[in-house]
């Protein structure tokens, strides 16, 4: 039960993202739950590489020749540059809806519909 | 912002910029690279920010460099792939490892304490990406922050 | 060797490299003078367009192309000593990649001719660009890329870039509303898509399309994985649960700008064939699958053509009758996609229901496209999206009144324009799977001609408006751009066959045959 702890932390965090996007109101909470939801699947990627009594990847002054698998690491790094990217998007649509329609709540942003 | 904090900041931001360019040139070694020395470079200019106002700040960082170093990094990056090509091999082929010339020397097997001198165009391509990204992220920071018209707010 | 050994060799990476490198030194030209940003734009969408078609003739002559990334050899997926693991990143490139890539490739360069002069009027043109070529970037490498991570990041790469270019005129915080909509959305769906290759990566330790299909068994984790890839890919080409970032998105965005993201959403429809084709194939319940993406197009198809017709705003009912038409291609291929354990079936009219659908995506992006871009050339010159303002513009501009004619003939699906021939496929076909819904689709097909028929009286038939009295036609650059496009309408309309035997065909062969991708990939095993 205790080897399954970070695949039931990627669940809750899942749910805690997902509850936030979809009720908050506000965008940077709304962009605050992507980001927990992008934690929770790279948190889900990194752990699918462990294996038992690895050590990290690095070949440099590396203790035993036991180590965990590298490929998500290099699958996690590509996705948290991607997350870095989102976040910088959101927050400059966030700045320039402030400055245009004075909110940032998004019930109050509803000027296209139909 | 206080003297104390404006102090902290001018002895900081080289400080921050050469661990930043250490993980970005040992990024074939231990943990890091290109996007992690150049993020961690983009937060210096975050204190710097902080600590003076952004009227100063933009006086000494100027946007019109930062955009020629993204341009300069991003033209680097793609430059090493297609000389792969002009050499003849497959795009991104590492055409400098094991070969004696740049950084070329044959990486000793198994667990070593590691050569600076190894593993080909990987480095090259880290410093590319790692100019790249403090250009890139050092403008994001500006162009959020410049909000901060006042000292210590 | 030779400069065109060089070219054909290289070809898969040069379709990637030379976007990417005509993006990144746009800012440069631009400092220098627009008429040099201008040239130099053109000038690398064609070499780009030129790749794509030599790439695409030698895919159709010799069969699917590889490229491996840094390897040794361009076409070594495994290396030596890997003990038949492909661990490098591939490009594969089959018939079916190099169809999309074919209509990439004509929609890029006529929508880059458009919005030489429809974007003059604007300010900070290097973003732009930089962003525009990003874009085929992003497209190109959906398309060719054989290595499911990969994918991912050219997603993603196409949904940062769209997004940036759909709020690009800020036109009052309207466009940065529709683009924040889309990129939220996006960003959900994208990592449901990681959530995805999470699961494959834990169970086949393989990120290779290929070596995850020869893996494959049906077990509970690829079931949850099946409904993850469908749920975000369908998101991302518009069809119905989750189509609400569409019309915002395509209305708000630059015309130039919608046209080439009818084609991003067509590749992620790619995207959602080649995982339930080339991954599942039959390992997978194929009837139920195929019902399900059958009723996704139905619910498309009837949704997007009755919000589209009390709409006021142009290019939001295209965006709505873009919709509907997704719908279409998502019934042809679902019916392919469930009688496809059935050989009888099959070959009585399942495969020419894929068929069907495949054209309709090539079919589709054209008159879709010159819809968009004669929409465009409208408010260019008269400042305003509302059919209620508009009227009389006939006598004025000729040349886009003929445009439009010709493109809302072919999505309605009348003889001579190539509309028809894609949609008719479809209708004989999917009778004989259920004639119900064959006749959805016909009485869809009625809506639509009777929607454009109002569209068209709208704005162009009755007399000429005092405020409309001096408005000219369009721009030559504009003109050319939108004539590539109907040019291509009418010929594809007049000799269907041939385009069929030659390209849509062998597309839809490469598709179904699971076999011979991963043979191709993993060397015959």
């Amino acid at each position: 039960m205790l080897w399954n702890l970070p695949f039931i932390t990627v669940v809750v965090l899942t749910l805690i993202g997902l509850v936030t996007v979809l009720l908050k109101k506000n965008i940077i909470k709304i962009l605050l739950g992507i980001n927990i939801l992008e934690s929770a699947v790279n948190l889900f990627l990194i752990a699918l590489g462990y294996r038992e009594g690895g050590v990290a990847p690095i070949f440099t002054l590396a203790p035993s020749e036991l180590m965990v698998l590298p490929t998500p690491q290099a699958l996690v790094l590509t996705s948290i540059v991607i997350g870095v990217a989102t976040s910088a998007l959101i927050l400059s649509f966030a700045m320039v809806l402030q400055k245009k329609y004075g909110t940032v709540d998004i019930d109050k942003i509803r000027r296209l519909h139909g | 912002m206080s003297r104390i904090v404006r102090t902290a900041a001018d002895i900081l931001y080289p400080t921050i910029l050469i661990f930043g360019l250490y993980i970005v040139a040992h990024g074939h070694l231990t943990p890091g690279g290109g996007f992690q020395g150049g993020a961690v470079i983009a937060t210096g200019g975050a204190l710097v920010i902080v600590a003076y106002s952004y009227k100063e700040v933009t006086g000494w960082l100027k946007k019109h460099v930062l955009l020629g170093q993204e341009v300069i990094g991003l033209f680097g990056f793609i430059g090493v792939g297609l000389l792969a090509l002009a050499f003849g091999q497959v795009f991104f082929f590492n055409y400098l490892a094991g070969s004696g010339s740049l950084f070329g020397m044959p990486v000793p097997y198994g667990i070593n304490a590691g050569e600076l001198n190894t593993a080909g165009v990987l480095p090259l391509m880290n410093f590319a990406v790692g100019i790249e990204v403090w250009g890139g992220l050092t403008i994001v920071i500006l162009y959020m922050l410049s909000g901060l018209e006042k000292e210590g707010c | 060797m030779t400069f065109a050994d060089f070219i054909v060799t290289n070809a898969p990476a040069l379709l990637v490299a030379i976007p990417l490198f005509a993006a990144f030194l746009c800012p440069v030209m631009g400092k220098i003078s627009s008429t040099v940003r201008n040239l130099w734009v053109m000038g690398m969408m064609l070499v780009t367009a030129a790749v794509a078609f030599i790439l695409a003739y030698r895919v159709f002559a010799t069969g699917p192309v590889l490229y491996v990334f840094g390897a040794a050899a361009a076409n070594l997926a495994v290396p030596l000593d890997s003990m038949g693991i492909p661990i490098r990143i591939i490009f594969t490139m089959d018939a079916m990649s190099a169809f999309m890539g074919i209509i990439c490739a004509i929609v890029g360069t006529s929508v880059l001719l458009y919005s030489l002069s429809s974007e003059s009027r604007n300010s900070s043109l290097e973003g732009y660009y930089t962003l525009f070529f990003l874009m085929i970037t992003g497209v190109f490498g959906m398309v060719s890329t054989g290595d499911l991570f990969n994918f991912f990041v050219f997603l993603e790469i196409l949904s940062l870039a769209s997004a940036g270019m759909i709020a690009y005129r800020i036109d009052g915080g309207l466009a940065v509303e529709a683009a924040l909509k889309y990129f939220v959305l996006s960003t959900l769906g994208a990592i449901l898509v990681l959530f995805a290759i999470g699961i494959y990566y834990g169970q086949y330790d393989a990120l290779n399309i290929a070596m995850i299909a020869q893996r494959m068994q049906f077990s509970l984790l690829d079931k949850i994985a099946l409904v993850l890839l469908v749920a975000a890919l369908a998101m991302k080409c518009g069809a119905v649960p989750l189509h609400f970032w569409t019309p915002d998105a395509y209305s708000m965005a630059p015309s130039s700008v919608t046209a080439f993201l009818v084609v991003a959403s067509q590749a992620s429809l790619y995207g959602l064939f080649r995982v339930v084709f080339t991954m599942y194939n039959i390992t997978m319940n194929c009837v139920t699958v195929g019902w399900i993406i059958i009723i996704l197009g139905v619910l498309s198809m009837v949704v997007g053509v009755t919000m589209a017709i009390p709409q006021k705003d142009v290019k939001r009912l295209m965006a709505y009758h873009a919709i509907s038409q997704t719908g279409y291609m998502l019934l042809g291929i679902g019916v392919g996609l469930a009688v496809l354990g059935n050989a009888a079936l099959s070959s009585a009219f399942g495969f020419m229901a894929m068929e069907g659908g495949i054209f309709h995506i090539f079919n589709h992006a054209m008159y879709k496209g010159l819809l968009f871009l004669t929409a465009g050339a409208i408010f260019y010159r008269i400042g305003t999206r509302d059919l209620n303002k508009m009227g009389g513009l006939g006598h004025n501009m000729k040349y886009t009144m003929i445009f439009f004619v010709i493109g809302a003939l072919a999505i309605a699906g009348i003889p001579p324009f190539n509309g028809f021939a894609s949609k008719l496929m479809i209708y004989e076909s999917v009778y004989l799977f259920n004639p119900l819904l064959a006749i959805i689709a016909m009485v869809v097909s009625i809506l639509t001609l009777a929607s454009f028929v109002k569209v068209f009286h709208a704005i162009f038939m009755g007399p000429k408006l005092p405020e409309y009295a001096d408005v000219k036609e369009a721009p030559l650059p504009m003109l050319v751009g939108m004539g590539i496009l109907a040019a291509i309408v009418i010929l594809f309309g007049l000799f269907p066959q041939p385009v069929v035997d030659m390209i849509v065909a062998p597309a839809a062969h490469a598709l179904v045959d699971q076999g011979g991708y991963i043979a191709s990939v993993l060397g015959g095993a």
